[in-house]
């Protein structure tokens, strides 16, 4: 049988039984902040767009200002040859979108944001989804989740002018020479009339699975079938002109956008969503999306929804893009959030 | 149950290592992807799958328990760390159950769609944004509070296995003399 210890002994295992449990909690802690990562966490990310558009408990943290939208999605079959997923068959699928204007702030003026968005959630008959969020504008400004957290950084309104500071956008941009083809973007657009007569763009890659396995690297977005018309100037003394203008024409019959997809080359960038991929690339139309009604945020069927790019069927994947993954992290983060406060006693759920 | 009898059948033990091992791993990636913008998109797939293969296990481990016999603990411990022990391990059971199972209802509470190995999994309860709020606060909770209980649960068995050297970190350990060679 066993001596038994010498207390000294006793002593020393005791310690080590305690330095083992003591060092396995601290792992943890250190685990639960990233590892002490230099990387901005989801929750620095969301806590920077609070900042940007003071609290507004209840809304998205970005895009806060929107409105819902049903209908469906056609598909032609083209894209079938390409994706296994079961929604490019031909057939309908359907919709659950929703239309906003960039930016956290749920009360800005419609002419007062360039960019505009278009997000899609397809309901699949076999019970998978393919959630995407789409941007009007045709290039992202940067290509790493770090760099957008600096130009979140660089955006916050100064107190005392209540608008970002000149100086530190400047020191961003000239820092990031990456946001040049989004500048010039910026530059040379015109905004349009609609919601519905603008295109939107998924901007970050993704990859198309065949049933032998065969990848294909694309990108998407909508072409609208409405035609261009640019913001005229009584639109600008509404600042709730878009949504009143789409209400208006969806009175009048439904609105629609062909689903184009790009297909990549090898040598295209599928990291970067700065980078436009060059414009002789094939295109083919998976089918149009029809959207039929609208409904304020507040109640409609978009509210609860967190249009994470990363909600894909089978057949579609996401790319070495270091975006997808970041906002996945910050959307996930951004709904828990604004679903907590809408079911808090301080429910925020009469806002539209 | 015989007085012979000082060991866990091996069905019992293989899956309290693997489990054990597989469930620090889970604690550990669920920790570190909430955390971490860049490896989020991978840990999550990963953590959703090894969730469910948690959930698969707890139940054959369960089903292993009720129809093997577990070891007496030896006469020598007082009553109350028999109790003690007995009533960890219900805990530890009911955690490790009712952990993953958080985790499905979770996300289908948030409308949020659950695939595994291509397989869509269906939804326990239909989406609910009230209800998923107050299951990704219990998920977080229930977490830690297990991660809190399996270091309290190795410290004891490191105190039986080391110092009060009584056999019980080897009922574990080790297979009886009869099932060995
Ligand atoms: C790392 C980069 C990005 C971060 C951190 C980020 C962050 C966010 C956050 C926090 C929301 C609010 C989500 C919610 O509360 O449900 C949001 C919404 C949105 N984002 Fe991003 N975003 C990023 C990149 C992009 C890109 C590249 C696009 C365009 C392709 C995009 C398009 C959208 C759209 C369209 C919405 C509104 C979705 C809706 O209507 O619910 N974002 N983003
Ligand atoms: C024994 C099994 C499990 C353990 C120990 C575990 C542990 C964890 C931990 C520690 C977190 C981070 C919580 C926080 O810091 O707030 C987490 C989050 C999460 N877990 Fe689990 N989990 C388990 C099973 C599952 C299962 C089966 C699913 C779903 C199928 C799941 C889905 C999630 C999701 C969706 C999140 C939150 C992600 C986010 O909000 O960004 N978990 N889990
Ligand atoms: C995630 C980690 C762990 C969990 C969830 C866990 C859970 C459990 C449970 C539920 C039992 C009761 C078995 C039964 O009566 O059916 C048990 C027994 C036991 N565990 Fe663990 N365990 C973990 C890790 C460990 C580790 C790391 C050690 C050793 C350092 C350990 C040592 C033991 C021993 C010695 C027993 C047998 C106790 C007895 O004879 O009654 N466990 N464990």
């Amino acid at each position: 049988m066993q001596t038994s210890l010498t207390p000294r002994a006793r002593a020393g295992r005791y310690l080590g039984i305690g330095a083992l449990l003591g060092s396995t909690a601290l792992a943890l802690v250190w685990a639960a902040h990233g590892f002490n990562s230099s990387q901005a966490s989801p929750q620095q990310i969301t806590d920077q767009f609070e900042r940007n558009a003071g609290f507004q408990p209840g809304f998205r943290r970005n895009h806060s200002k929107g409105l819902c939208v049903t209908g469906y999605f056609e598909a032609q079959g083209e894209a079938s040859i390409y994706s296994t997923a079961a929604l490019f068959q031909a057939g309908q699928t359907p919709v659950i979108g929703r239309f906003a204007i960039g930016g956290s702030n749920p009360q800005a003026a419609d002419d007062s944001v360039p960019i505009r968005s278009l997000a899609l959630q397809f309901n699949l008959a076999n019970g998978e989804q393919w959630r995407t969020a789409m941007n009007s504008n045709a290039v992202f400004p940067v290509a790493s989740p770090q760099s957008f957290y600096e130009q979140l950084q660089a955006s916050q309104p100064d107190p005392k002018t209540g608008k970002p500071d000149p100086a530190r956008l400047k020191d961003f941009f000239d820092s990031h020479p990456e946001t040049a083809a989004f500048r010039a973007w910026l530059k040379g657009f015109t905004p349009s009339s609609s919601w519905a007569n603008t295109h939107y763009y998924g901007l970050n890659a993704f990859v198309l699975v065949q049933e032998q396995g065969q990848r294909q690297a694309v990108r998407w977005s909508l072409v609208p079938e409405q035609p261009y018309e640019p913001l005229a100037a009584v639109q600008r003394d509404n600042p709730n002109t878009l949504s009143h203008d789409l209400e208006q024409r969806l009175q009048q019959g439904p609105l629609r956008w062909q689903l184009r997809l790009t297909l990549a080359q090898l040598e295209d960038p599928t990291h970067d969503a700065t980078q436009a991929w060059p414009a002789d690339r094939p295109q083919i139309t998976a089918g149009l999306v029809v959207l039929e009604h609208s409904q304020p945020q507040a109640t409609g069927p978009c509210r609860d929804i967190n249009y994470d790019p990363l909600v894909l069927p089978k057949g579609i994947e996401g790319s070495d893009d270091p975006l997808l993954s970041a906002r996945s992290a910050v959307y996930a983060t951004a709904l828990y959030r604004r679903l907590q406060e809408n079911h808090s006693t301080t429910g925020a759920l009469q806002h539209d | 149950m015989t007085d012979t009898q000082q060991h866990y059948s091996s069905s019992v033990r293989g899956l309290h290592w693997l489990m054990a091992f597989l469930l620090f791993s889970q604690i550990f990636i669920g920790a570190t992807m909430v955390a971490r913008v860049d490896s989020y998109a991978i840990l999550i797939v990963l953590h959703k799958a090894l969730g469910l293969i948690l959930l698969g296990l707890v139940c054959l481990r369960l089903g292993a328990r009720l129809i093997t016999t577990a070891p007496a603990l030896p006469s020598s411990m007082p009553q109350w760390q028999r109790g003690a022990a007995h009533g960890l391990h219900g805990l530890l059971y009911l955690l490790m159950l009712a952990q993953p199972l958080c985790g499905w209802l979770m996300l289908s509470a948030a409308g949020q769609p659950l695939t595994f190995w291509g397989w869509v999994v269906p939804s326990l309860i239909s989406a609910d944004s009230g209800l998923y709020v107050l299951l990704r606060a219990l998920h977080g909770l229930l977490a830690y509070l297990l991660f809190a209980l399996v270091l309290l649960h190795v410290g004891a068995a490191l105190v039986h296995g080391l110092i009060r050297r009584d056999g019980v970190l080897e009922r574990m350990l080790k297979a009886a003399p009869s099932e060995s060679k």
